[in-house]
């Protein structure tokens, strides 16, 4: 009895440990591949790769999306405006949702499924088949040679992406709410452009943007970093890419905006 | 070979993104519009700004003319003190009036500027003192019921003083 009770305590105990564990670890690799980012932005070449490899790659995705978000927005939009009788106001709704909210967080969901799996798997299986080790026998740090270039690219490539994504939205809403529902354009635009700010919510949706792709790239590259090196560890490496980027994305979300637009 | 083509598609996608970030400013946010070439800075005090917000409009007939650039609290004369960046290339008499309208229902407020009859031109730093309030809703009703209950208190007399009486 009194045994499984301290197994109890013995196995909360391992527990915390392990965590803080990855907690240390994580923060170390934050801290090296900051430190490292000056020196690969020397090395362009291996970062520009990256950059298309990752943002190239979902650029299809991305404006696929961001199109459909616009469209569906325009339509639940105008229903619930419609009531108020100031279905003009249209594209302000749609603009201000997508700049300060939608834009950044579904590109950072979709970058995540998109490229952050990639990364993992990619440098997951980097790991199972002895290619770090190999390059850390050749004096070759793989954080400099591998990890640094792809987390820069991942910074480069996220902002770029939120910004197509909202500058497809806001035309899909358009699309729906001028050209198909038809209201009248001129005061779809002027709403707009009288309650968007360029600096209060442009400037920071492409702040938040810029916060995710670093969330998101730096735990692909962790959670692929430390599998275990086997084909299941890679898998479920991967798995933990798309859930840990994921819900931090949403928590940091309502943490920056309650920290941006509180007043 | 393998690099030349991939830094074509690399500036491609970054000037994608820089035209986005481009139009959502420009088209969305209207970033041009901020930037008149010269403009001079006029004063107003209003008792009432109602819902009036930094960077709305000022308008003469219907034509933008001007921004409100801050709006402040004046703790001498309990007033609202606005600053308005007018375009030079307007000017209006010294006693012009200016008054918080609100486009539609639900719309933004605005500045509607009325051109007075002086012959004196307003000036860099003048405080215009003749505004109108934005109209309250609440202020409105209670206006409304007020009258409504000063026509009917002839009628209704009688029979409030026999319920007193009760």
């Amino acid at each position: 009895m009194s045994q499984s009770r301290l197994n109890i305590i013995t196995n909360l105990g391992l527990t915390v440990r392990e965590q803080l564990g990855h907690l240390g670890h994580a923060t170390r690799l934050f801290m090296r591949l900051l430190a490292m980012s000056g020196s690969a932005l020397k090395r362009f070449g291996l970062v520009r790769d990256q950059i298309f490899f990752l943002g190239n790659y979902s650029l299809a995705i991305i404006s696929v999306s961001g199109l459909f978000v616009g469209f569906v927005l325009g339509l639940q939009g105008y229903y619930t405006l419609q009531r108020y009788g100031s279905s003009e106001a249209l594209g302000l709704l749609v603009t201000l949702s997508l700049v300060r909210e939608l834009g950044p967080v579904i590109t950072a969901l979709l970058f995540a499924g998109r490229a952050g799996t990639a990364l993992t798997a990619e440098i997951g299986l980097m790991k199972a088949g002895e290619q770090l080790s190999a390059m850390e026998m050749m004096a070759v740090d793989p954080v400099r040679r591998i990890l640094a270039p792809r987390f820069l690219g991942g910074i480069i490539a996220m902002p770029l992406l939120a910004a197509v994504f909202s500058a497809v939205g806001v035309i899909g809403g358009w699309i729906v709410g001028v050209l198909m529902i038809g209201i009248d354009a001129g005061s779809f635009w002027s709403q707009m452009q009288g309650g968007v700010d360029v600096w209060r919510d442009v400037g920071n949706g492409v702040i938040k943007s810029f916060v995710f792709g670093i969330t998101v790239t730096f735990v692909a590259l962790y959670q692929g970093f430390e599998a275990q090196p086997t084909p299941e560890g890679v898998s479920r490496a991967t798995t933990r890419t798309v859930v840990v980027a994921s819900l931090a994305v949403l928590g940091l979300d309502f943490l920056l905006t309650t920290v941006m637009f509180s007043i | 070979m393998q690099r030349s083509k991939n830094d074509l598609w690399v500036g491609l996608l970054v000037l994608i993104g820089a035209a986005a970030i481009l139009f959502l400013a420009l088209k969305s946010a209207n970033l041009l519009s901020l930037n008149f070439d010269t403009s001079y800075k006029v004063t107003a005090k209003f008792d009432n700004i109602g819902g009036l917000k930094p960077r709305a409009a000022v308008k003469s007939a219907g034509v933008v003319i001007g921004r409100v650039e801050t709006i402040s609290f004046d703790d001498k004369s309990y007033q609202a003190s606005v600053n308005l960046a007018m375009e030079s290339r307007y000017v209006f008499p010294k006693d012009s009036s200016l008054k918080i309208l609100t486009s539609g229902l639900l719309g933004e407020q605005y500045i509607g500027i009325e051109a007075g009859a002086s012959d004196k031109n307003m000036a860099a730093g003048d405080v215009v003192k003749q505004t109108q309030s934005a109209v309250v809703l609440e202020d409105l009703i209670s206006q409304f019921l007020f009258s409504k209950a000063a026509d009917s208190s002839a009628p209704m007399a009688p029979a409030t003083a026999s319920a007193d009486k009760k």
